[in-house]
């Protein structure tokens, strides 16, 4: 950057073409076919489905709502203070390097590894949900609180616990801006919660699955509606002074977990998760195996997930970009309702869930997946921005229409959406990868045929794979923010 | 006033240099203080009597109450917080915590008394971003004065004071440490309080002498742009 004398909207612009030059690069090698079928019938029975939401049972209904609430609560209200702990002592890398692998490694993932033990239970939903949100509020907190003014704590003794300091100074300094991605991040506990149904637990997921697979739309339709009401509506429900009321309803609706037979963990842990060879010490064998295994599955998987990572990241930006106008007061007016309602439908559904939609439609190949995830990543950024913008000053003189948006809003918003962009680059990864359990061949579809042929050796090494893949890939979004000068525009992970 | 001074040196530059990025904000300062000496600190703004503050401040910080410009205070927490946060280190962390929920009487009893003395008993309760000026200062006095060290910082700590209130909190000040150093805008209070005058000039000592030998105009010279 030092030799570097480019003006600012020259870099944005270069960096911007790269971008798009990736993805086009992509396009040829990743597997895009759409499988002869007739999609438009299927389709309206869809369309038909979400205007006659029915739904037989409600105590099913409100039972499946309810565990799903319940596990992205307790789950939150765990790892929130765990992960103000870890951000206290953030200076200390091997707790930044232990956070950052807790965090590469997606939800379904820690659910299928946890399933192995404590099976469809209380146990597994609630770890596979905290253990990687404790990982990203650590990190979230440590900016926030590295953004603070230094000046309280500097007037307190030297000798002060660090308990205390932070009790007293950062953490008060800090709280609305915690608080405010605290409430963010649960609604991505909502979201979380409802696709691990998609691996068997109780919540939302594991119902819409079924009323998917057997075609019966009304039934999925309505899960979906109460779903988006539960997250449009969070605002309502969500007062910190009900929270111990709902945690202890949560603890009581939570599945029981059955006894882990004696050890067994210890048995998962020191023997089933690694090669034959290498308890029995062979060190050569056990080489072998793994790089046979890198060479057979996860290659071809890591670039099958790369490739479709690349794909989605580039059409999000270009449907954040083309939709945010319509939910912005500024651009729209009071027409921004309906672009409103878009949006939230857009950011609230989980990406597991329109690709399954879209798998219906276009049969198993990468096209559902990298259109799943632009949709519903390109909405989330798109509300985004759709805020930023209607908090720009306006000069009465200011041009009208597309003019205003594509020589005010756009350019002002530019920085701050690429840094968006490439904080969801990871966030898209983790998720292309979980594509896999719906049967495209990213590195999902791996690990979930190892757990289900119980070869836990290999399902762990690819999940190491992954979780190596995310941490790189993290790194090079973080020093690609850094560059398009947008590193502090909001801690949005 | 009486002048208990030792001949203990406390701190101690020797043509010594300050750089923040490549700007030099301080060139060749040669300064010792003693135990018990009461200095003022005085210059035009942007001589660099933060940072000479600053400096001196990371030389022996377990010592030292430091009362920063910026006052340091934490805007959600109430002025009681505050204050107490002073005495972080006086007593174990569950203490703490509690606190924050649950003040004890006689944290609240020592508490209320210093803030009678600074004339904020009455705003004790209330979060400190619904305070004035004036008020969020003596908070932030108050806090170092719960410090109980032997030693006072301050950086303009008395500057949204009105005349009255600012001689009776630098006496305040004054009674409660054995030594201090305070950087100063109001020239009067320097001459009748302090023993010591340091001027600074664009990162320069400009003069350091007693007080007593200051007369009017030569202080003028001192402030001048």
């Amino acid at each position: 950057m030092r030799s570097n004398p480019l003006s600012t909207g020259r870099r944005l612009l270069w960096l911007s073409l790269g971008l798009l030059l990736s993805a086009l690069l992509c396009l040829p090698f990743a597997d895009l076919a759409v499988y002869p079928s007739e999609p438009w019938q299927e389709l309206g029975r869809i369309a038909l489905g979400l205007v006659t939401p029915w739904w037989d049972d409600p105590r099913i209904l409100a039972s499946a709502l309810g565990q799903t609430v319940a596990f992205a609560l307790l789950a939150v209200v765990i790892s929130v203070p765990a992960g103000l702990l870890l951000a206290m002592f953030w200076h200390w890398r091997p707790l930044r390097m232990l956070a950052a692998s807790l965090r590469a490694v997606h939800e379904i993932f820690w659910g299928l590894l946890f399933m192995q033990l404590w099976g469809l239970s209380a146990t597994t939903g609630l770890l596979a949900i905290l253990i990687p949100y404790t990982g990203v509020f650590a990190k979230v907190f440590a900016e926030i609180f590295a953004r603070q003014s230094p000046a309280p704590a500097q007037t307190l003794a030297g000798t002060t616990g660090r308990l205390s300091r932070y009790a007293y100074t950062l953490i008060p300094q800090a709280l609305a801006e915690i608080s405010h991605y605290v409430r963010y991040r649960f609604e991505c506990a909502l979201r979380s919660s409802a696709i691990l149904g998609f691996i068997g637990l109780p919540t939302l997921g594991f119902h819409l699955e079924t009323a998917f697979k057997q075609g019966d739309y009304s039934n999925a339709a309505a899960l979906l509606w109460l779903f988006f009401l539960l997250i449009a509506s969070i605002r309502f429900w969500l007062r910190p002074r009900l929270i111990p009321l709902y945690v202890l309803l949560a603890l009581l609706l939570l599945p029981d977990t059955p006894p882990v037979p004696q050890g067994l963990m210890w048995q998962f842990i020191s023997q089933d998760i690694w090669p034959r060879a290498l308890t029995d010490g062979d060190i050569v064998a056990a080489a072998a195996w793994y790089a046979g295994v890198f060479s057979r599955e996860a290659w071809p998987a890591l670039i099958e997930t790369l490739l479709l990572t690349q794909l989605a990241l580039v059409l999000t930006g270009m449907i954040a970009l083309l939709v945010y106008p319509l939910a912005s007061r500024a651009l729209v007016g009071r027409g921004r309702i309906a672009g409103r309602v878009l949006l939230l439908v857009m950011r609230s559904t989980p990406e597991m869930i329109f690709a399954f939609i879209l798998l219906l439609l276009f049969g198993p190949s990468g096209l559902p997946a990298v259109l799943a995830l632009a949709l519903h990543n390109g909405g989330l950024i798109a509300f985004l921005l759709a805020g930023h913008s209607e908090q720009q000053a306006q000069r009465v003189d200011d041009p009208g229409g597309v003019n205003r948006y594509l020589y005010l809003h756009t350019p002002r918003l530019y920085p701050g959406f690429l840094a968006f962009l490439f904080y969801r680059w990871e966030v898209i990864l983790r998720e292309s990868a979980i594509m896999g359990i719906l049967g495209i061949a990213t590195l999902g579809f791996y690990i979930d045929s190892a757990f289900e042929e119980i070869r836990y050796d290999k399902a762990f090494f690819l999940i190491l794979v992954t979780a190596a893949l995310n941490i790189m890939v993290d790194s090079v979004s973080r020093r690609l923010r850094r560059y398009s000068g947008a590193e502090n525009s909001g801690g949005l992970g | 006033m009486s002048t208990v001074q030792s001949t203990e040196p406390l701190f101690q530059l020797q043509q010594q240099s300050l750089k923040k990025g490549r700007t030099e904000v301080l060139s060749h300062i040669s300064l010792t203080l003693y135990r018990g000496e009461k200095v003022a600190l005085i210059g035009p703004s942007g001589a660099g009597k933060s940072s000479l503050l600053e400096w001196l401040y990371a030389q022996h910080s377990g010592q030292i109450a430091l009362c920063p410009q910026s006052s340091g205070l934490v805007d959600i927490l109430s002025a009681y917080q505050n204050i107490y946060m002073g005495g972080l280190e006086r007593h174990s962390t569950l203490y703490n915590l509690s606190n924050l929920i649950y003040p004890r009487q006689a944290d609240r009893q020592a508490i209320t008394t210093l803030a009678a003395e600074l004339g904020i008993a009455d705003q004790l309760w209330k979060s400190v971003d619904q305070l004035s000026g004036g008020q969020r200062q003596r908070v932030a006095i108050g806090r170092a004065l719960f410090r109980r060290q032997p030693v006072f910082f301050g950086d303009e700590p008395v500057s949204a004071l009105d005349p009255q209130q600012a001689e009776n909190i630098l006496q305040l000040l004054i009674r409660r440490h054995e030594t201090l150093l305070v950087s100063l805008h109001n020239r009067r209070l320097a001459l009748d309080h302090f023993d010591r005058v340091i001027a600074l000039r664009q990162g320069v000592i400009s003069y350091d002498g007693p007080a007593a030998a200051l007369t009017g105009a030569a202080l003028d010279a001192l402030y001048a742009q």
